[in-house]
């Protein structure tokens, strides 16, 4: 098995992991940092055909690489934003699925 | 197995720990930091891929300034409240099912790969000594696929403006209350003493470099708005008011440099975003340095998040 393979196969199971918290993870901060790890499950795959695609005497191919740069751009800027607005929607509705504790002391 | 592979097979282990981790924990500080470890594994496993710009772009954003914005919701003054019920064993065994069936599908593509793998790496180099450039992923983003990096430019300030449109009405044109009231820690602003005119040096550096070597706009503004962040937190530097006309141009200053010469282009045989032949490198340089100003402010700012309190009246400070 060549490199580029192990890190195909631990994005494709990145993405399983990411997924299933999406689902199963009722708070909606279990649901960003879920989104979150399934993003950087799909990149890494981008990261594996790029290396399948060295040519031109560089390491990988560019193409792949500067959309996953512009890629997490983009991921951050929703994560900011789902952090905000669940943040507002906790000062409306006082759920406290943000709180740092597992919620099960008060 | 050759030693190497060994060391991919015990990072993609960590890697697949850490995620596993960050879904299954209880308290959501840990996840928190599960993630934040997690996106610098990944960084690591690009490096290993001989990605070296997005391994800096992942560990300064994906890791650091995503870690910061997360760090910073959990840990508001806890609430007293009702909290969503976890899904039954039923819908978690389905999701279970259903998510394993997703990663042995993308699996078996990724174990039956296309021969000749697709590229554009040769299409790639064959422009670079005509932009002046070395870096292959530089010339992709500035150059041939410019309309993307202007873009995402847009998403962000669309992010920025989304998130403070989320501030009570009171609060509008305030500044961000996330750093307010903490006593600064002897060490934190040490800290803020310190590293800032390092991290400075080296986010130009990372600019500058960007030409032939990793790096770029994104790694240089994210290690910047680090550097601002760090002075915020520690008291040194007050967070900005949303109303200011300064920060506003800012924040507006890349989008709009790299627009007008996006404009420009038209005066070109290359229509919108084609740069002036013989003057590809200045005019590039020209963009990135607003560039990277503007995400650094900006992404500072989505860390700092809504305006959470109101704008000073005029002439009192």
């Amino acid at each position: 098995m060549n490199p580029a393979t192990l890190y195909g196969l631990l994005a494709c199971a990145l993405v399983g992991i990411g997924l299933y918290g999406l689902a199963a993870r009722p708070e909606p901060l279990r649901k960003i940092l879920a989104f979150n790890l399934l993003g950087g499950g799909v990149f890494l795959l981008f990261g594996v055909f790029a290396r399948r695609g060295a040519g031109a005497g560089f390491a990988g191919d560019p193409v792949p690489q500067a959309l996953v740069i512009t890629g997490l751009v983009v991921s951050f800027a929703a994560t900011a934003l789902a952090v905000a607005l669940a943040l507002r929607l906790r000062d409306e509705t006082g759920d406290a699925a943000l709180d740092a504790g597992d919620g099960k002391a008060e | 197995m050759t030693a190497p592979l060994a060391l991919d097979a015990a990072l993609a282990l960590l890697t697949l720990g850490v995620a596993a981790w960050t879904v299954a924990t209880r308290q959501n500080f840990a996840a928190v930091i599960g993630f934040v470890a997690y996106g610098l594994l990944l960084a690591l496993s690009w490096q290993r891929l001989g990605s070296v710009d997005v391994a800096l772009t992942e560990a300064a954003l994906g890791s650091g300034v995503t870690g910061a914005v997360l760090i910073a919701a959990v840990s508001r003054p806890p609430r007293a409240a009702g909290r969503a019920a976890p899904p039954g064993p039923r819908v978690r065994l389905a999701a279970a099912l259903l998510s394993a069936l997703v990663a042995l599908a993308l699996a078996a593509l990724v174990l039956t790969p296309p021969e000749p793998a697709p590229s554009l790496a040769a299409a790639a180099a064959a422009h670079l000594p005509e932009l002046g450039l070395g870096n292959p992923v530089t010339a992709v983003l500035m150059a041939y696929r410019g309309i993307d990096t202007l873009l995402e430019k847009i998403v962000l300030l669309l992010a920025l403006l989304a998130a403070w449109s989320l501030a009570p009405d009171r609060f509008w044109t305030g500044a961000s209350a996330a750093w307010d009231g903490a006593p600064p820690g002897g060490a934190l602003t040490l800290l803020a003493r310190f590293l800032p005119p390092i991290g400075v040096v080296a986010a130009v550096y990372l600019l500058w470099v960007s030409a032939d070597e990793p790096g770029g706009a994104f790694q240089g503004g994210a290690v910047l708005a680090a550097m601002w962040l760090l002075a915020m937190m520690a008291g040194l530097l007050r967070a900005p008011e949303a109303g200011s006309p300064l920060l506003r141009r800012l924040v507006a200053a890349g989008p709009a440099v790299f627009l007008a010469v996006g404009v420009l282009g038209f005066a070109l045989p290359g229509g919108f975003l084609s740069y002036p032949t013989g003057f590809e490198k200045p005019v590039i340089v020209l963009v990135e340095v607003p560039v990277t100003l503007s995400i650094a402010v900006v992404l500072g700012l989505l860390v700092a998040g809504a305006p959470g309190r109101p704008p000073r009246k005029e002439g009192q400070s």
